[in-house]
């Protein structure tokens, strides 16, 4: 395995110390089949155990190590140092707080989750507790792709219309609320009704499509968001001629 | 320091810890949970699962089937009263799961698909992709967020036990944002802080499982069960030990050695299948460390594959199509195309065995209570006793479920008797006196040890004394030179002085934790004399019944080791017989 020496470019703030945030550079040996979070890993074992970051599985399923990466909203245990330059700057998700080095503060979206109402809701009894719903795959892949969602963020990194209004519900959260209006087992789009046509719901879209472009997972939450304005819009005349909720 | 009540304490918030608070939250209303986790709960690593989680389905199973299953894989260490109340829950947790939203794959009528899963004599394994544990994790954690009386507490980490005359507490903690401390005190805690895979140097485990609540319970006095039993899922991606999910092998993927020949027959789990089509219980469907056991005679042999990561087998799937293997495995193309560069599809991918799983864990019964009472633990920080001496694939996952549910319902109840929580200055002091340990430990200085160089020795440690194949040499050194590690452990310094988001401290704190738990593996591994499931000893190679048909227990002594200790295994009505995986008795 050859190796390669990166410079990497790193982002850091500690509000105890510091009144605003700096760079650092550290040098590292990179084996050519790393990820920018084994570089990071090296940096935190070898040269600098002070460098705090977020990270877990490095299997691109437990959402944590999203940073930018020369600008980009990235996974950074899926950003290979084999696709980018010898000098790479890292920095921490933008549009969102910074808490320490690269690690941001979530509360604001993690809040926005809950309101999206992200759990089956039913009206009609579910079936007996030994009995399972039935779903034809047709229906599980109508929702399926909005169910990879990882929450690491990187759609609202890159999202301007969060950056510009931090109120607006953002990508994930959307998708998320989308996810459980097209699941065939649910009965409580009516229910997530305000929280899209709220003024900080899909309308505030503006469909540049910056959060379908970054996502890791694929997830494509501007086709989910394109999609409820269009339920949105039919529910709201449904309400408006049917005199209530259906 | 802050002072939080709450009825129940829940450390830990993956697929058991959010299991346990919403049984509690949906039964019981007026209890007060406070679920405590050191990551947000998606991170947890519960999401790293893929294959599936086990429960009987088809009209051609029976819960007598997953129950010898389970036992037999398990080389008779079950506890059976454990697997039989695990099997009969089983299906109606997952049914449960499905009512939540998870979206479990489907056959072509829309019921809840089913694939076949190693050790298992029948397709029983629910999955959702590859991505199972993901999903099931995301759902429950999701499902959570309707319940007002369970109160989160992300990225808190979990330092010690509370107790007093035996009886537990509550739990310390510190706020990763401020460097805050929080004595969160209560009478019930439920432990489910997963496993410590970390403690060896090549694993499928996230870097967050180190073993926090095992260790925690450990310091307490509480015995921790059968910690020399850990399992190598036998295809992990070399390099990385990323998991490539036995649902590779389920699905009819084969392994191959140099040669190109199907080693596995050579081991006792012939004859040879017809290529594409697995014959369940057989070959690559055998238990995760007979397989991971034949890897390493393959590699004495010289019969492995040579590459940059070290010497590999190939798990050769391109028979399965490109169409299939993007419905059922499309992580797993994902993962080996970009750490590996393999596609599938395409190439055969180099594969070894790697650290998956602990069967052990803190002392535990079916309904997860420890012999502290107060303190519960469930899923893979337990040790019920049900998994015995191997798990097979995908009861994990169930088992997550299953002893969530269970253990809430009892420790609600124990909560309901407690009743309020009783002012107590000696539980403030106890709580003052790890802050105490922690400030001095942030303070020292010029010792000359660093937290990386302690955490890679243990590792090797273990990995040379009590990896697939063990002896009593080598167990022996690695017991005495993890003892020797915890003593130069004092001697480290933490660079970082910062009260905001300390992981230098945290992985100080976490690096205490793994070296507490590998001193029981190494120890445990010792002190069994036999071979038997995941612990196989080159001196000792039969297993054992008449001397070691018994749990072990490690209880932590005052000079900080182990002491080892045994206890009879409940057998009701599967007396230990032959694990038999050639092919025979499958249907």
């Amino acid at each position: 395995m050859s190796m390669r020496q990166m410079e990497l470019e790193v982002m850091r703030y500690d509000p105890e110390q510091d009144d605003e945030p700096h760079f650092q550079s550290y040098s590292v040996p990179c084996e050519d089949d790393w990820a920018i979070l084994d570089a990071l890993n090296y940096v935190k074992e070898n040269i600098d155990t002070t460098l705090a970051y977020r990270w877990s599985c490095h299997m691109m399923v437990c959402g944590s190590c999203g940073m930018m990466v020369n600008g980009e909203p990235s996974l950074t245990c899926k950003t290979f140092i084999r696709d980018l330059p010898d000098k790479v700057r890292i920095e921490p998700l933008e549009n969102f707080p910074i808490e320490r080095d690269l690690v941001v503060v979530l509360d604001d979206v993690m809040e926005k989750l809950r309101m999206a109402k992200p759990f089956i809701i039913r009206h009609d009894e579910p079936p007996p507790e030994d009995q399972e719903y039935t779903q034809s795959r047709a229906a599980l892949y109508k929702f399926k792709q909005y169910t990879m969602c990882v929450n690491c963020m990187c759609c609202y990194a890159a999202c301007p219309q969060y950056a510009l209004d931090s109120s607006f519900i953002g990508p994930a959260v959307l998708a998320l609320a989308h996810r459980y209006n097209i699941d065939s087992r649910d009965q409580g789009k009516s229910e997530r009704l305000d929280l899209l046509a709220d003024h900080d719901g899909v309308w505030e879209c503006s469909f540049v499509g910056a959060c379908s472009e970054v996502c890791p997972k694929s997830v494509d939450p501007a086709a989910a968001v394109q999609q409820m304005k269009i339920d949105g819009a039919k529910e709201w005349w449904k309400q408006k001629l049917g005199g209530g909720k259906s | 320091m802050e002072k939080i009540t709450a009825d129940v304490v829940i450390v830990g918030a993956g697929g058991a810890g959010l299991r346990a608070a919403i049984a509690i939250a949906e039964s019981d209303p007026d209890l007060d949970v406070a679920l405590i986790s050191k990551v947000y709960p998606m991170r947890s690593h519960t999401c790293a699962a893929e294959g599936g989680a086990a429960g009987v389905k088809g009209a051609d199973d029976s819960l007598e089937n997953h129950f010898h299953d389970t036992v037999s894989g398990g080389d008779w260490l079950c506890d059976q009263e454990v697997v039989e109340y695990f099997v009969n829950q089983a299906p109606r947790e997952l049914v449960q799961l499905e009512h939540w939203g998870c979206p479990w794959s489907r056959e072509d009528d829309g019921s809840v698909a089913v694939r076949p899963f190693g050790g298992m004599k029948k397709k029983r394994t629910w999955y959702a992709a590859d991505k199972s544990g993901f999903h099931i994790l995301h759902t429950l954690f999701q499902t959570s967020l309707q319940f007002p009386t369970i109160k989160r507490f992300d990225e808190y980490f979990a330092l010690e036990l509370l107790h007093k005359n035996g009886k537990c507490r509550g739990v310390v903690a510190m706020e990763m944002r401020s460097g805050r401390f929080f004595s969160f005190q209560s009478s019930v805690v439920i432990m489910a802080t997963g496993g410590g895979g970390q403690c060896f140097p090549f694993t499928t485990n996230g870097a967050i499982k180190t073993g926090d609540g095992m260790a925690m319970a450990y310091r307490a006095g509480v015995p921790l069960k059968d910690m020399e039993f850990v399992q190598y899922h036998p295809t992990g991606l070399p390099g990385t030990g990323i998991l490539l999910t036995e649902g590779c092998r389920g699905e009819g993927g084969i392994l191959v050695n140099k040669d190109g020949r199907r080693y596995l027959q050579d081991y006792g789990m012939g004859p040879e299948t017809p290529v594409g089509e697995p014959v369940l219980k057989t070959m690559e469907l055998g238990p995760r460390d007979r397989l991971s056991q034949a890897f390493w005679h393959e590699q004495k042999k010289g019969n492995t594959v040579e590459t940059p990561w070290g010497d590999c087998v190939l798990l050769d799937m391109r028979h399965l199509g490109e169409k299939k293997i993007n419905e059922r495995l499309p992580l797993v193309r994902e993962l080996a195309s970009s750490y590996v560069g393999h596609d599938p599809v395409t190439d055969p991918v180099p594969v070894r065995p790697v650290i998956h799983f602990m069967m052990g864990g803190i002392d535990s019964n079916l309904n997860g209570e420890t012999p502290m009472p107060g303190l519960f633990a469930i899923g893979e920080t337990a040790c019920s006793g049900l998994h015995g001496a191997n798990r097979l694939g995908s009861n994990s996952l169930t088992d997550l479920l299953v002893s969530g549910r269970r253990s809430a319902e009892r420790a609600a109840e124990y909560a309901r008797k407690a009743g309020e929580i009783p002012e107590d200055p000696a539980m403030t002091a106890q709580s003052e006196d790890v802050v105490t340990a922690i400030r001095e430990l942030l303070q020292q200085s010029g010792g000359g040890e660093s937290i990386a160089g302690i955490r890679r020795e243990m590792k090797s440690t273990l990995e040379e004394g009590a990896g697939i194949y063990r002896d009593e040499e080598g167990t022996l050194k690695a017991c005495e030179k993890i003892a020797e590690l915890r003593g130069r452990y004092g001697k480290i310094e933490v660079h970082d002085k910062s009260n905001v988001f300390n992981t230098d401290l945290q992985q100080a704190l976490e690096l205490r934790n793994l070296l507490d738990i590998a001193e029981t593996v190494a120890e445990a591994s010792l002190e069994r004399r036999e071979s038997r499931g995941a612990h196989q000893r080159l001196d000792h190679v039969e297993r054992d019944d008449e001397h070691f048909l018994k749990h072990s227990l490690a209880y932590r002594q005052p000079d900080g080791r182990p002491r080892i200790d045994w206890l009879d295994v409940t057998i009701t009505r599967s007396k230990p017989g032959v694990r038999d995986y050639s092919g025979g008795k499958s249907e």
